[in-house]
């Protein structure tokens, strides 16, 4: 056992675990922040997706003692905090949109696109089908044509 | 429509709580005529709801002191919307707001007996006159109070938002006169519904009831629950289906393994539970286990299909007049992971003498039935909590881990956490089983005399109810259908060839092999509508008809013939399109409903080539039209979003989703193998039409998107291609992947993921 101490959603914290656990399980079964959710567990569904210092990352390939004290991960619990606002826009555009069918992939959806658009708009560019077509995150209720529209949506607010 | 009459209860209690009474089963027809098909006159719709119907009274609603009205649906929701729904036709009923109802899931209530089962998409149709009674109960019981406390008529008196009015103005709210409408004895009443016309919420479009919490990340699935001592556990699975654990080489060494607490063997395999999830996978990764073989060891797709195409059975075509043309095809569709993303999973904390399980679960009655029998436990003593679930597709109609969970913990005597990793589910888990179909048809003179079909499965686990329904209801299922098996006898009801040919014969049958199956989403449909789409393009093209034409010109059903008219005005079929691509179209008639689906298909080898990493990319849907005529809709945004995922599931297995059977095993182990639509496969234009209906009530929708979308898009792909495929999906031929290892039956965790962030 080991200590680490990192930030997550706004807050330093520190965890008595073992240095190889990925941080998914840290998040989930040491710290109870249940947003983020298995699916697969080797970076392939994106259900876990989450944001380390503002970018889209995947906890459940990352072990504990890869990330440092100053290393601020955001789960899909912090994400209104990193706009000061009670919703995110993406989560806005999403509740517009009712992208929700089972809602188990949803974190990672949401979280996912707000660092696509972060991203293009870093570039100067529009969100095109072709950056909707890279999106890996699974949806096994096969709700991609309105998280396509509400990714557009919530970039035009962002 | 006029006002129908029905029994309801005010039960005793201290806040108002009521129930609705709605008869026994209507009496289904004495005999079934040649045409139409059984499933047209009596569905397995009916035999649900029917078989529900004696049990309505049990289903209760409360009215509380804050003016909220609450209600346990004995159903599941697993994202088909059915707590949105409920809660839109409550508030209709009580002229209250959607936002003061609250639905929750009931825990298994086995005296609701066939009353607690969520398949067949039939939630609507057989709960939505039983809600409206209860809630219509409540109503009348919250006005006569009113009546009282305001010194006016009930029916001088007005309800908006949970607030009546008096003609002079004075008002009362629900949450003020709970208490008063409560009533110390069980009092019957009759009710008289509001004829449908006059809904305000039902028929609007409305946005889930937990969509915020879904957003949020505050929806609670069963592995986010917080149970007390409920730890982590994971089962380490052997190299073949259903195979058995003999020996373990080294369970003190992964018994003093970091983070774990216990290591037991079950049937089932070698559980590990430890303080992390990450902590159960290396376990489950370092134990060395010696297997038996399971039951289909050395099996692969090929060794099945033989068997398969041995049981077929005979066609029998009628004396039919010289110069007939037949027509003669067969098709074969590979096994198919019914998993959802929320992989199995389920906590159980065992005691000596009694159990509490929580779990998502669509049976829950019968899971709770199987815990207790594997427990040893009175049924009484065993609680099962329905948790809402992370998708089902069919998926969880079985209760394999909550009554893993319930034996592991009872091994260990302790709580535990049991998620199977997803390595597990398309090799451990339920599948749609692989099937053959073959069709001949005998043409003349621009008729169809004859179509017959033989479909043939691998046998389909219905031990989650549907039998006991079967038994139950016999007397009331129409004449023949007592005859025949459990497996045939739900095909024949959800079997409805919407064409007039002829003769019509579908038979189903089956091979019993030890595969773990299931009623993945549509049961046979997909299949069987696939086959029978796909064969009749080529009849059209026998008799040189464009399918679109054949289709209107020998199609029976009104609905089904509007469904395919506007999808294919509002996807203009027939338009001129580049060589390689095409359109297909289809139809489907099920759940009391009709669908049609149009889509257009990129086949061209640009497009067919491009790279995705870890992908199966292939033939591209680019636009995709479905008309849906499920009947009184309730929610039309919802049931869109059912028709998405219809379509979505369509594409994946017409075109890219299967298991490979080898060597006793399958090769697919997660979503890089197992190739579900992703976003590189949506189609990017997608539009949905609901047909207006003047139908007084539900249909199904869960389910109903599913098999024409399949179709369709067989159909544009051998249109694009010029071959017509006959096995399914179409790339099923290719292994795209390596596999992943077997022992250890779970793949490591990967380490590099900072080098992949964006």
């Amino acid at each position: 056992m080991a200590q680490h101490t990192f930030r997550v959603n706004g807050e330093a914290v520190t965890v008595d675990v073992a240095d190889d656990v990925r941080l998914l399980w840290v998040l989930r079964d040491v710290l109870g922040i249940t947003g983020p959710k298995y699916g697969c567990g080797i970076n392939v569904c994106k259900a876990c997706t989450s944001h380390i210092n503002g970018k889209a990352f995947n906890p459940c390939s990352v072990q504990v003692k890869d990330v440092g004290p100053d290393d601020e991960i955001t789960t899909i619990e912090g994400l209104p905090d990193t706009v000061g606002a009670d919703l995110h826009p993406m989560q806005e555009a999403w509740l517009e949109r009712d992208v929700a069918q089972c809602g188990y992939c949803q974190p990672g959806q949401i979280m996912a696109a707000v660092a696509l658009v972060h991203q293009v708009q870093a570039g100067g560019r529009q969100i095109t089908d072709d950056d909707l077509d890279g999106i890996r995150n699974v949806c096994r209720c096969g709700t991609y044509n309105r998280i396509r529209e509400a990714v557009r949506d919530g970039a035009a607010r962002m | 429509m006029s006002r129908r009459s029905f029994l309801g209860f005010v039960i005793a209690g201290t806040t108002l709580t009521v129930a609705a009474e709605v008869g026994g089963a209507p009496p289904a027809s004495a005999a079934v005529p040649t045409a139409p098909q059984v499933a047209e006159l009596y569905d397995l719709g009916d035999l649900q709801t029917h078989s529900a119907l004696p049990t309505s009274q049990l289903i209760r609603i409360t009215v509380d002191d804050h003016g909220l009205a609450h209600f346990a649906i004995p159903r599941m929701e697993v994202g088909q919307g059915i707590t949105t729904a409920a809660s839109m036709i409550i508030a209709d009923e009580l002229s209250m707001r959607v936002e003061d109802v609250r639905v929750t899931l009931a825990p298994a209530r086995p005296e609701l007996v066939f009353n607690q089962l969520t398949g067949g998409s039939n939630t609507m149709e057989s709960m939505f006159t039983p809600i409206r009674v209860a809630a219509a109960v409540a109503r009348g019981a919250l006005l006569q109070a009113a009546a009282t406390a305001l010194g006016a008529t009930v029916s001088s008196l007005v309800v908006k938002g949970g607030v009546v009015t008096a003609p002079d103005g004075s008002t009362r709210t629900y949450a003020a006169l709970s208490g008063a409408a409560a009533s110390s004895t069980t009092t019957a009443v009759r009710v008289e519904l509001a004829p449908t016309s006059s809904f305000d919420v039902v028929g609007t479009p409305r946005g889930r009831v937990d969509a915020l919490e879904a957003v949020t990340g505050r929806k609670r699935f069963t592995m986010d629950l917080d149970v007390p001592g409920a730890l982590p556990t994971m089962v380490c699975r052997p190299p073949t289906l259903n195979g058995s654990p003999r020996s373990v080489d080294n369970l003190s060494a992964v018994r003093a393994m970091p983070g774990v607490t216990d290591v037991v063997v079950v049937d089932t395999g070698v559980a590990v539970r430890a303080e992390t999830f990450g902590q159960c996978i290396d376990a489950v990764r370092a134990l060395r286990v010696t297997w038996a073989g399971g039951p289909v060891e050395g099996e692969s797709d090929d060794t099945v299909l033989n068997r398969l195409k041995a049981a077929e059975l005979p066609m029998a075509v009628p004396k039919v007049p010289l110069l007939t043309q037949t027509v003669d095809m067969r098709f074969e569709f590979m096994f198919r992971s019914s998993a959802a993303l929320e992989p199995n999973c389920a906590i159980a904390d065992v005691r000596d003498d009694h159990a509490t399980v929580w779990a998502g679960l669509k049976a829950p009655i019968v899971a709770q039935r199987n815990i207790a029998k594997a427990l040893g436990l009175p049924i009484a003593q065993v609680a099962v909590n329905v948790v809402t679930g992370g998708g089902s597709f069919g998926h969880k109609l079985f209760g394999d881990a909550a009554i893993e969970a319930a034996t592991i913990s009872r091994a260990m005597g302790k709580p535990v956490k049991l998620m199977w990793h997803r390595a597990d589910e398309p090799r451990q888990g339920r599948t749609h089983p692989m099937a053959t179909s073959r069709i001949r048809a005998t043409l003349l003179a621009g008729e169809v005399l004859t179509f017959e079909q033989r479909h043939t499965s691998v046998r389909t686990d219905f031990s989650h109810g549907l039998g006991e329904r079967l038994t139950a209801m016999a007397a009331e299922l129409p004449a023949g259908l007592g005859n025949l098996g459990l497996a045939e006898s739900i095909f024949t009801l959800t079997q409805e060839l919407p064409y007039d040919f002829g003769v019509v014969t579908q038979l189903l049958d089956e091979v019993d092999m030890g595969f773990n199956t299931g009623s993945m989403r549509n049961i046979y449909s997909p299949d069987v509508a696939c086959a029978n789409e796909l064969f009749i393009d080529q009849l059209a093209r026998k008799m040189r008809k464009d399918p679109l034409a054949f289709r209107l010109a020998f199609l029976r059903s009104e609905r089904v013939k509007a469904c395919l008219r506007k999808v294919a005005e509002v996807g203009q079929w027939g338009r001129a399109m580049p060589t390689g691509t095409a359109q297909g179209i289809a139809v489907h008639s099920e759940y009391k409903g009709a669908t049609a689906v149009l889509v257009e298909i990129d086949c061209r080898p640009e497009t067919v080539g491009r790279q995705v990493r870890d992908a199966v990319t292939g033939p591209r849907v680019t636009r995709a039209v479905i008309a849906i005529d499920a009947g009184l809709v309730v929610n039309p945004l919802g049931l869109e979003a059912q028709m998405m995922g219809g379509v979505s599931d369509g594409i994946a297995l017409a075109l890219t989703s299967s298991n490979h059977l080898v060597d006793g095993h399958f090769l697919e182990a997660s979503w890089d193998n197992y190739f579900y639509t992703r976003q590189w496969n949506v189609p990017p234009s997608f539009e949905c039409v609901v047909m207006p209906s003047d139908a007084s009530l539900p249909g199904g929708a869960g389910e109903a998107g599913v098999a024409a979308s399949v179709a369709a898009t067989a159909c544009a792909y051998a249109r694009a291609t010029g071959t017509v495929p006959t096995r399914f999906p179409v790339n099923h031929g290719t292994v795209s992947f390596t596999p992943k290892t077997f022992v250890p039956p779970v793949p490591p965790s990967p380490t590099d993921g900072l080098a992949h962030t964006y």
